[in-house]
């Protein structure tokens, strides 16, 4: 019996030896490495890399979306590469090639779609989040023959997807409500939209625009008032500073009532009240802004600098409406994230070749994880925001 | 008394100047034609960090792997019928009243007009 019962125990260590414990994906991260096709994956908590997976493809500019419960990334190449990621396991699940020129994507609502916008051929296609099988496409083709390429993917309530068309100066906005019957409404918005993002509460799109001096807004609970400017005419005339990399946007740009957006050809971050959509300050920073973002509790707003100056990162104190703080973290800060209630921020230093975190209210570096030329920073407490 | 040698030396140098002047602008059209074929070579260490800001920086607007993005693609295929000194003056001068900006606070002329050289054939990895 005694025998028996040994034989039992070490049978069921065995067994235990062999299974992963048991893990929550709340505080997972997923980290581009932009030059080598690889990405890594790290914990926030622990603030270590757990995995690192290649064969992506060309991850320049690449970003990811979560599965509503966090536990697969799907990741948008450059190439048109469309890998999905099981976060827990460490490996690819699915990786397929959907377009020749791709910028990125979104997931619906009820994350049961994956959308990818694309460069060339211009527009957008819907994928099951499930199996990556195609379900539809909304070809940007704005005039017989003339495609546009499409930036600014961003979820919205009712499983709509809005986006904007750089070469057509539209706002689209796609309901999936039928996966496959895809409807899509069209907007005018301005010059050249380079980029756009979903307020935290799902109702509004800004396009940000590179022709002209302004954002174009659309109220997506009232889209039969059309798109409009706000910020129009910032520049005033005057000549603008030469843009060597294009902002970035997303509804992290929304703090404390107020939306934060990186000026175009200025050194400036222009400040909008988002219950008025007016202009409500400006706050000069050390270049072109291309990231914008709030600390989740929106005390604080990073700010990161297109080429030359991406060395440098400005930190904007939201109470005092001027910068606090300016960083020298390291060798082209290219993105920045911050953990879901703020306390750290991880910034990836692609010539450093390294992830730098940094603790959001001593500023000091608390850490850092090895990677080849990191670029985007992806945490999965996205998967329960909207807009991303 | 004979010259020094130095100064012997230094009429052979001259009379080698003369030379190179005359053929020079003899050549001189010829060369205009052929700017970016005979732009001068960078030194490795320039070639590398050029090389570095075209795939890093230009690829944020046009691809890392050059294949295009918000900006045109900018492989040797795409480039084949423009003329080099425009896409060399493209690089240095800009492009108004598009996103291409001026280059021309981070190289020198011949520095775009070898990285255009380098877009024509092939760039380095």
């Amino acid at each position: 019996m005694r025998i028996l019962f040994s034989v039992l125990l070490v049978a069921f260590l065995g067994a235990c030896a062999g299974t992963p414990p048991l893990r929550g994906t709340g505080d997972l991260a997923l980290i581009i490495e932009r030059a080598s096709g690889h990405v890594t994956l790290a914990n926030t908590s622990s603030r270590q890399p757990y995995a690192r997976i290649g064969g992506l493809g060309d991850l320049s500019h690449a970003s990811a979306v979560y599965s509503r419960d966090g536990r697969y990334a799907y990741v948008f190449g450059r190439d048109g590469g469309l890998t999905k990621i099981d976060m827990l396991a460490g490996q690819v699940v699915k990786r397929i090639i959907q377009s020749g020129n791709a910028i990125g994507g979104s997931i619906s609502q009820d994350g049961r779609i994956v959308v990818a916008q694309n460069y060339k051929p211009g527009g957008i296609k819907a994928f099951d989040a499930e199996t990556l099988e195609l379900l539809a496409e909304v070809p940007a083709e704005y005039a017989p023959g003339q495609f546009s390429k499409v930036v600014g993917l961003a979820d919205s309530p009712g499983n709509k997807f809005v986006y904007a068309l750089f070469d057509a100066g539209e706002i689209w906005v796609s309901d999936f409500s039928d996966p496959r019957r895809p409807v899509t409404q069209r907007f005018p918005a301005g010059q050249n939209p380079y980029d756009g993002l979903v307020t935290p509460d799902g109702r509004h799109f800004l396009a940000g625009l590179f022709g002209e001096d302004g954002v174009a807004m659309l109220d997506l609970w009232q889209p039969q008032q059309g798109a409009r400017k706000i910020l129009e005419k910032y520049g005033r005339g005057e000549e603008k500073l030469p843009v060597f990399k294009m902002p970035h946007l997303r509804g992290w740009s929304v703090a404390q009532g107020k939306a934060y957006l990186p000026a175009i050809g200025r050194h400036e971050v222009l400040v909008v009240d988002v219950a008025t959509w007016q202009e409500v300050g400006r706050i000069p920073v050390r270049g072109q802004p291309v990231f914008v973002m709030a600390r989740p509790d929106g005390r604080q707003v990073w700010v990161n600098f297109a080429f030359p100056d991406y060395g440098k990162v400005d930190v904007i104190d939201t109470l005092k409406g001027e910068v606090v703080s300016q960083l020298a973290p390291g060798k082209g800060i290219l993105h920045m994230e911050f953990t879901p209630r703020g306390e750290n921020v991880w910034l990836s230093a692609r010539d450093d070749h390294k992830i730098l975190i940094y603790h959001t209210e001593n500023l000091t570096q608390i850490g850092e994880i090895t990677a080849d030329a990191p670029s985007g920073i992806f945490f999965s407490s996205r998967a329960q925001r909207i807009g991303f | 008394m004979s010259r020094p040698r130095s100064s012997r030396a230094a009429l052979r140098r001259r009379s080698c100047w003369r030379w190179a002047i005359q053929s020079g602008l003899a050549l001189a059209g010829v060369g205009l034609m052929l700017s970016s074929a005979l732009a001068s070579e960078p030194p490795p260490q320039r070639q590398r960090e050029l090389t570095h800001l075209v795939r890093q920086e230009c690829g944020s607007c046009h691809g890392m792997s050059l294949q295009g993005g918000l900006g045109p693609a900018l492989l040797p295929a795409d480039l084949r019928d423009k003329p080099a000194d425009g896409l060399a003056a493209t690089v240095y001068h800009g492009r108004p009243g598009t996103a291409m900006p001026p280059w021309q606070r981070f190289l020198t002329e011949a520095e775009a007009a070898w990285v255009v050289d380098r877009l024509i054939s092939g760039f380095p990895e």
